[in-house]
């Protein structure tokens, strides 16, 4: 169906929360530089399939996970898998934006100082880069040093994004990372996930239909802790082969 | 009327009633100390009455600058020792150990804070004073009995340490874990995740933690008088006896009615552990609020 080379290969996945079987024998690959949406009800486990692909799952109580998650190859479930380097790779986007208890600058310069970049000018040079790519640089160029909890909840969420393409991901999880914010930012977010994909693989978990249609190549629809469908994005949505998908479609299904 | 309504306007009114008359019970307190303290006031300068080491009921030299200083050395001691260990502790707890470990240990941390202090001043003089005297201070000093400003710190250390670790449990907890998520993200250890997000998000919450832990300390009695020594002298070293304002008035409560001028000495002492709590919470809220105010 997708002869793309996958950036993210899914295969045979489970994922256990307590007794619960959450996500149900999960095989997907996600194609290279191409933005990828998981659509589906709420509590169908679309958060949750975003969460193992940075190990950031693993964190919560009575996780239990089985099978493979390769990124450019390698099984970030493997024995001897070192987390650090496999999340650097992935910017992530969550629900609502949390920017870090620090100034606008510091935020950016966090990942980069982290992992050893300690040139001042160099580290000036990234901070710019990332704030003009993502429009905030004229917003905030007067203010570099002040809380970066004091932006617009929208200019956070783009904050939040510069900080991920600062340390050069290669693929960008967005967590409904829309959800919170007005129609303007969400739009700006929008417009910046378009201006992104010729570089990084996108992948987006949306409630919102319109959204994933916006902005995403490929979709797959989640129910039940399963992906029913999984294909291009209009072929999807305007030629749904499986019955659930076109209730999830048509709104039967919420 | 309607009949919900007038009970909805009582409900609040009496509820008012309680919180000012719990507040102004502290306000009683002083003005009972205060007046209980009008005598000694009379009869000795103030500053002579702090900056005095004098310590002689009987020839009415009431001077009260060895038992302040006992007071704040066996604090202070306490808070350098049981501070930095409780924030690891804590840092531990909350952030790498299994699920297993910490239901198993939260509980016994608890145990710990409900330990009557007396119980903790019978192990000071069972283990410490020996321990400090036989094996710490002659490394220092070449006498002490062990009954000392160190003995009194470390007791004081290990009764307030369950007290540090249960707050900052509740401080990080408070942290949202998205943020540390964010952090994690973008490929930080767990480590510098600690270092450069919880611990700064944390910062006002340790703050209060460590003030509410000082304020316990300040006033606590029973363990530090058995093990400090109580000779009303100021100490030179840690190793020396101290003798702290709480042990002072619960010492010689029963007896000040046969010296003149000692009861009215002993409400002082009161009235001066009042005032230094007070104003240390009062310096304390101002530093959180300041910090508050900066990472908003």
């Amino acid at each position: 169906m997708i002869n793309l080379a996958p950036h993210i290969s899914v295969k045979n996945l489970n994922v256990y929360i307590g007794d619960a079987h959450i996500l149900k024998n999960i095989s997907i690959d996600i194609p290279d530089k191409k933005v990828t949406s998981f659509i589906g009800p709420s509590g169908c486990g679309k958060t949750t399939l975003l969460k193992t692909f940075n190990r950031l799952l693993d964190r919560q109580n009575d996780v239990r996970i089985e099978g493979q998650v390769l990124v450019d190859g390698e099984d970030l479930y493997g024995k001897d898998t070192e987390v650090t380097h496999i999340r650097k790779k992935m910017g992530l986007l969550s629900q609502r934006p949390f920017p870090l208890p620090m100034s606008i600058y510091d935020n950016i310069a966090y990942g980069p100082r982290i992992h050893g970049i300690k040139n001042k000018k160099k580290l000036n040079e990234l901070v710019e880069h990332h704030l003009r790519s993502t429009a905030l640089w004229d917003e905030v160029k007067d203010r570099l040093h002040s809380p970066a909890t004091r932006l617009s909840i929208g200019q956070q969420q783009r904050l939040c994004l510069a900080r991920g393409l600062a340390v050069e991901p290669e693929i960008i999880l967005g967590d409904e990372p829309t959800s919170a914010l007005d129609p303007v930012s969400t739009q700006r977010i929008e417009e910046l996930f378009l201006q992104l994909k010729d570089k990084y693989t996108l992948v987006l978990v949306t409630h919102i239909l319109r959204q994933a249609r916006r902005v995403s190549d490929y979709i797959a629809f989640i129910y039940m802790g399963e992906i029913i469908e999984f294909g291009l994005t209009e072929e999807l949505l305007l030629n749904p082969k499986e019955q659930l998908t076109k209730d999830y479609i048509k709104g039967f299904i919420s | 009327m309607n009949i919900r309504i007038v009970k909805d306007k009582a409900v609040k009114n009496i509820f008012l009633l309680l919180t000012v008359s719990s507040v102004l019970l502290v306000v009683l307190i002083f003005i009972g100390l205060y007046y209980k303290s009008v005598p000694i006031l009379h009869s000795t300068s103030l500053s002579h009455l702090l900056f005095s080491s004098e310590w002689k009921p009987s020839k009415a030299q009431f001077g009260f600058a060895a038992f302040i200083a006992g007071t704040l050395w066996v604090t202070l001691i306490a808070i350098v020792i049981a501070l930095p260990l409780s924030l690891l502790c804590a840092i531990y707890l909350s952030q790498y150990a299994p699920r297993r470990l910490t239901r198993f240990l939260n509980p016994l941390i608890d145990l710990l804070s409900g330990i009557p202090p007396v119980v903790y001043g019978v192990w000071g003089v069972l283990v410490v004073v020996p321990f400090i005297q036989e094996h710490v201070a002659p490394h220092f000093v070449e006498y002490s009995s062990g009954y000392s400003v160190l003995a009194g710190g470390v007791v004081l250390a290990i009764m307030i340490f369950p007290l540090i670790i249960n707050i900052l449990g509740e401080v990080f907890a408070n942290v949202p874990k998205e943020l540390s998520e964010a952090s994690l993200s973008i490929g930080a250890t767990q480590w510098q995740t600690i270092k450069y997000v919880l611990l700064k998000k944390s910062r006002p919450g340790i703050v209060a933690a460590v003030v509410l832990a000082i304020s316990r300390a300040f006033g606590e009695t029973i363990a530090v008088l058995m093990v400090c020594g109580n000779i009303p002298e100021s100490p030179h070293s840690v190793f020396d006896s101290c003798y702290p304002l709480p042990a002072l008035i619960a010492n010689n409560y029963g007896e000040m009615m046969s010296v003149p001028l000692y009861d009215s000495a002993l409400m002082f002492a009161a009235l001066i552990l009042f005032v230094i709590i007070f104003l240390f919470n009062a310096g304390s809220r101002i530093i959180l609020n300041r910090l508050e105010r900066r990472m908003n």
